[in-house]
């Protein structure tokens, strides 16, 4: 049987994807685990391996299209199969324009001559063949209005807005995937969108997060088919820069700058932050760094951040309490220590993880850190590269920054914040000499973790950054 | 009880009214002459038209009036140029004899522009107002009607025109039929109602259409005039109908004519006529009008050279037509044709 | 200004045509000594005479192909069918001929010709008298199809309906001969001529457009008044002409309101109401809130008893029921 493939998620916060490559093409036969195709995420650039076997019959979606979670991207199924129901269904899914190639290349026993007159009515594998392309071509028919509370949101379902409420929407600057639908089957209407112009919480839908099991409309679940009007009315308010005389542009979000700004708004809003600083002798460091980076020669070398990651890895070892998140009614302690290393790439920055950092030597964590940002750079990690960091660190010491303070990555609890390593005078037994200080801000989630837990941290982080021997054993 | 008198039996193969040789009708080759050039133009014209259309130049339907040609042309010859004709889908030769070229009618065959109607109507619909043609429709009896009102005009106006109308001896059972020559009854409309009986509607004889086989019986009930007669003799045709032209004109009495007639074709070009037996047609093609009217015409003096002169001028009348409607453009427009602004 | 009614209206178009122009005359059954079936013809027997006003046998196949063939050579005739339930034992005459002729005779022949009478349910008539019989003509190129709703349209396009060089089916309302309206004095005059092809629109209101013609209109203001005791403002948009249609100042309309109920007491199976909604559709479909409602008759034979009579018929509250709909309020 034939079925459609729906897009996979290939990142913890994925909630759509941009199709980059097809690395398999219609006709082609595959097992699970190929590799077929490759993904823009919100973090990086994935690969798309499929779970099922069977031949490739139709591929849904083009080089380019951003598809909703779940959204059709492909049929597989046997060679010949009609598929013409299936295309029919994946309908706001599939390309809106009909599919270039013709669908799977008919089988050798498919009738290349006209059929015989005697020949029975039913179609031909022929006919058949070419059936998916004809269907594919064929408008839509209007899917079946949702009945109220029938659970989540569907997976690229058609976004359900009145033509009023698009153009409305456009014209207002409101996007039409923040508001809940008054229709039928949860249709944004003309009222939908007047009210959240004018700021009604009323139409505000829940966070997608929150959504499942609520019985919330679907109707901002956006299929790829609405994704370009949108992201239009998401980026695109009254006043663009082609507007003659216009004093700014508007540079249209990258997916990834989209969902960075929806993600750090959310944590910024609905995390409780608070910040402990602290600075710390960086002297001892150096020093440590200094030996290390002999020892390795031109094997590798490392640099003060990984030597903060290992020191962040043991403290969280040593101090379970702050490796944690909050999962609203209850505090989760994580059992592993994988630290997130915030890097920063063209447009935006991700946060690959160096898993089980508390155990891993310092020349491994080093050598992991520079392959990660070399490849996030690359846009080329993988998505359990990017996902499932228990805490994070933030670096901008290299940029001379003295001191700052990071927004939490949830659900993680904390995040350190690290600045450069300044020469500065310090007072050592009564008298004033040089000395290499590093302030460090430690970010908390108040929900998890209290001032003077998070301080104890600190000063565990502190001892060991000071002490940096330690850090080896 | 009232019962109708039938003239002819129903077992009777041959609908003739008259002997095989009946009395001559008086004319000169003056007045024959002008009259057999039009029955042999039509001639020429339906076998030219036939032509085209087994090389496919025309579509459509195409309904020949061959072997009938008589009874248009003797029946038209009787008019004026102001007085109206309206006729079926089997119209070409009635508008020819109303004057239209056969230049337009062979144009509007092949729809061309240069049609009498622009390639709009083909072969059933030839309309010219220059020469009060008023059309031929496609619709059994509907037109009867049509030719009342435009009596009624000519009544309304007292402009002293006549009106004929032609259909064939199916019509005589179509509601048209009968209440147009109701209200022409009832109103005294100038109008002379010509039923052409070929003896088919299509490939039904008279005799398993209607109870009654004499059209003409019709006009009894209404009290108005009627006649009843062959159709071979163009020169009889004429006088007969015209008599009837004459009372319309004078008194604003209509008359139903039944002129018995037959088609030596089928019923249009793709009727292969299983429902007649050869030999009928051959015994009606042996007094075909045509050549009754040639062998007529030597016979009132006109010379043979001059009637073969004729001939050629037919000959080349027809083959200008077709040439002109091969070399006419194509139609071309229809949209102002469809309300007047 | 005179409060005249709507048959009093079609009665002074009618006269005021004749006295204009010799070339038209009236023919149906009963318009003559009888005065006509529902006495629009009244008096004009008396004022013109039986030649011009024709009492005619019950034949409409025969005096509407009559007028056709007068209509073809210079007269301007009225054929008044006794009702336009009558008008389909004349068909052929209407659409084989009227409609295209003017098309057959490559433009030399046309047909200025007026085919009127009453049209759409009365009451308690039955099934065979209470037909809306508008959407027959109006799929036929060649015909003009006028549906005015008020004494005032009735009075003008009637008199545009005679002065057209076209065949137009004229449909009155049969429930409308005895409403009333403001009709301005203008014997033989021109002032008072509403262009055939033109909307009109009945009420203004910004929440919704209702579309609706002849009796409906009537339906729709009853609406729009019940709707506006709760603060519903209803647009009520009258067509007049369905064909040729106003679709420019309709869809102004449903541009401005975003909704739109068509309603009309036809039939809803390929009810005209369905191409007025195909081409607001068309125009409006970046305005529309709501999908498109139709209110029409229950697709049925019209009953006989009148509570079943009423059941079947577009009533306010159908129409009240729509635009909540539209408006997405129930």
């Amino acid at each position: 049987m034939a079925q459609i493939i729906g897009l996979p998620k290939l990142s913890p916060t994925m909630e759509e994807g941009v199709l980059l490559r097809w690395t398999k093409k219609e006709g082609d036969k595959v097992s699970p685990g190929d590799l077929i195709a490759e993904v823009e995420t919100d973090k990086a650039s994935m690969d798309f391996n499929i779970e099922d076997e069977g031949t490739l019959l139709k591929l849904l979606v083009k080089e380019g299209d951003t598809v909703k979670l779940g959204g059709p991207v492909l049929i597989i199924g046997k060679p010949g199969e009609d598929i013409a129901a299936l295309v029919a269904q994946a309908g706001s899914g599939a390309a809106p324009e009909a599919p270039k190639a013709a669908a799977p290349a008919p089988s050798a026993q498919a009738p290349a001559a006209p059929v015989k007159p005697s020949a029975p009515p039913a179609p031909t594998a022929a006919a058949k063949a070419a059936e998916p392309a004809r269907a594919a071509a064929t408008p839509k028919a209007p899917a079946p209005a949702p009945s109220k509370g029938d659970g989540g949101p569907a997976p690229g379902k058609k976004l359900l807005a009145s033509p009023l409420a698009k153009s409305l929407a456009v014209e207002l600057g409101i996007d039409l995937r923040q508001i809940r639908g008054t229709g039928p089957g949860g249709r944004i209407v003309e009222r939908d969108v007047r009210t959240a112009a004018e700021g009604g919480a009323a139409a505000a839908a829940p966070a997608p997060s929150e959504g499942n099991g609520r019985g919330a409309p679907a109707a901002h679940e956006v299929s790829d088919e609405d994704h370009t009007m949108t992201q239009a009315i998401a980026v695109r308010p009254r006043g663009t820069a082609t507007e003659p005389g216009a004093d700014f542009e508007d540079v249209p979000a990258s997916n990834m700058r989209k969902r960075i700004a929806q993600r750090l708004t959310e944590a910024k809003r609905d995390v409780p932050h608070f910040y402990l600083q602290r600075s710390v002798d960086a002297g001892p460091l150096l020093a440590f760094r200094q030996k290390l980076n002999d020892l390795l020669g031109d094997r590798g070398k490392v640099s003060v951040n990984d030597l903060v990651v290992k020191a962040v890895a043991i403290a969280l070892r040593r101090m379970p309490e702050c490796n944690a998140a909050w999962v609203g009614d209850a505090i989760r302690r994580f059992h592993g220590v994988h630290v997130g290393v915030a890097v920063s790439i063209e447009d935006g920055l991700v946060t690959p993880v160096v898993r089980d950092a508390d155990k891993k030597g310092i020349g491994q964590i080093a050598a992991e850190i520079r392959d990660l940002a070399d490849r996030a750079k690359k846009r080329a990690l993988k998505g359990h590269e990017i996902s499932g960091s228990t805490f994070t660190v933030s670096n901008l010491g290299m940029f001379g920054i003295e001191r700052f303070t990071a927004i939490l990555n949830p659900p993680e609890a904390g995040i350190l914040a690290v600045g450069a390593v300044m020469d500065v005078p310090v007072v050592d037994k009564g008298a004033v000499v040089p000395g290499k200080r590093m302030t460090v801000s430690m970010s908390c989630d108040h929900r998890v973790i209290d001032g003077a837990l998070g301080a104890r941290w600190l000063q565990v982080f502190t001892e060991l950054v000071e002490k940096p021997e330690s850090l080896a054993l | 009880m009232v019962r109708p008198v039938v003239t002819a039996s129903q077992s009777t193969p041959d609908k003739r009214i008259e002997p095989d040789a009946p009395e001559l009708v008086e004319t000169t080759s003056a007045e024959l002459g002008p009259l057999y050039r039009q029955m042999l133009a039509i001639r020429r014209m339906e076998e030219a038209s036939a032509k085209a259309y087994s090389q496919g130049k025309i579509g459509g339907f195409l309904h020949l009036i061959i072997g009938q040609e008589a009874v248009c042309v003797g029946a038209i010859a009787s008019l004026r140029p102001e007085d109206y004709v309206v006729a079926t889908y089997r119209e070409h030769g009635h508008a020819y004899a109303k004057g239209v070229s056969a230049r337009a009618i062979m144009a509007e065959l092949y729809g061309k522009k240069t049609g009498c109607v622009k390639g709009l109507g083909g072969s059933m619909h030839i309309f010219d107002k220059s020469k009060n043609f008023l059309g031929g429709y496609g619709i059994v009896g509907g037109h009867v009607p049509i030719a009342a009102g435009a009596a009624f005009a000519s009544k309304y106006r007292n402009d002293g025109r006549v009106t004929l109308c032609f259909f064939g001896e199916g019509a005589s059972t179509i509601g048209g039929f009968a209440e147009g020559l109701a209200l022409a009854a009832l109103w005294k409309l100038p109008v002379v109602l010509i039923c052409e009986n070929n003896q088919y509607s299509m490939g039904t004889p008279l005799y398993r259409s209607l109870a009654v086989e004499d059209v003409s019986l019709r006009a009894l009930a209404h009290g108005m005039p009627r006649d009843r007669f062959d159709g071979d003799d163009v020169v009889k045709v004429k006088r007969r109908i015209a008599e009837a032209v004459e009372r319309a004109r004078t008194t604003g009495e209509p008359t139903l004519i039944e002129v018995v007639t037959y088609r030596f074709r089928g019923h249009s070009m793709s009727d292969p006529g299983l429902y007649r037996t050869k030999d009928e047609v051959e015994e009606w093609k042996r007094r075909d009008p045509l050549g009754r009217c040639r062998q007529r015409l030597l016979d009132v003096g006109m010379p043979e050279g001059e009637l073969t002169s004729l001939e050629d001028d037919v000959r080349a009348e027809i083959e200008d037509a077709v040439k002109f409607a091969e070399e006419s453009p194509a139609a071309d427009e229809y949209l102002p044709y469809v309300v007047k602004e | 200004m005179a409060v005249i009614s709507y048959r009093e209206a079609l009665n002074q178009a009618m006269r005021e045509e004749m006295e204009r122009d010799a070339s038209v005359f009236i023919m149906g059954e009963e318009v003559g000594y009888y005065n006509g079936a529902y006495k629009v013809t009244q008096g004009l027997l008396q004022r013109f005479s039986e030649r011009r006003v024709v009492d005619a046998p019950i034949a409409e196949m025969g005096f509407a192909g009559i007028g056709v063939g007068a209509a073809m050579v210079g007269l301007r005739p009225i054929i008044e069918f006794m009702t336009f339930n009558f008008s389909l034992v004349a068909i052929d005459q209407i659409v084989n001929n009227a409609a295209k002729i003017f098309q057959m005779s490559g433009g030399q022949y046309n047909v200025p010709i007026v085919f009127r009478g009453p049209g759409g349910p009365a009451v308690q008539v039955g099934s065979q008298h209470s037909q809306s019989l508008e959407s027959y003509y109006a799929h036929v190129p060649g015909l003009k199809v006028v549906m005015p709703s008020t004494a005032l349209d009735a009075k003008g396009l009637l008199k545009s309906a005679i002065r057209d060089d076209n065949p137009v089916v004229f449909i009155e309302g049969e429930t409308l001969y005895n409403t009333t309206w403001d009709v301005p004095e203008a014997a033989n005059g021109d002032g008072d001529l509403i262009p055939l092809g033109v909307a009109d629109v009945k009420r203004e209101g910004k929440d919704v457009t209702l579309i609706a013609w002849s009796k409906m209109v009537w339906t729709c203001l009853d609406a729009a008044k019940q709707l506006a005791a709760e603060g519903i403002e209803c647009e009520v948009v009258d067509p007049r002409t369905l064909r040729p249609l106003d679709v420019a100042t309709l869809a102004a309309s449903v541009q401005k309101t975003g909704r739109c109920v068509v309603v009309e007491v036809g039939w809803p199976v390929a009810g005209f109401g369905a191409e007025v909604a195909y081409q607001m559709q068309k125009h409006c479909i970046d305005a529309l809130d709501a999908p498109i409602e139709r209110v029409t008759s229950d697709d049925v034979p019209m009953p006989y008893a009148k509570n079943l009579e009423d059941e079947v018929q577009p009533q306010p509250k159908d129409v009240v029921a729509a635009v909540k709909r539209v408006l997405y309020l129930e």
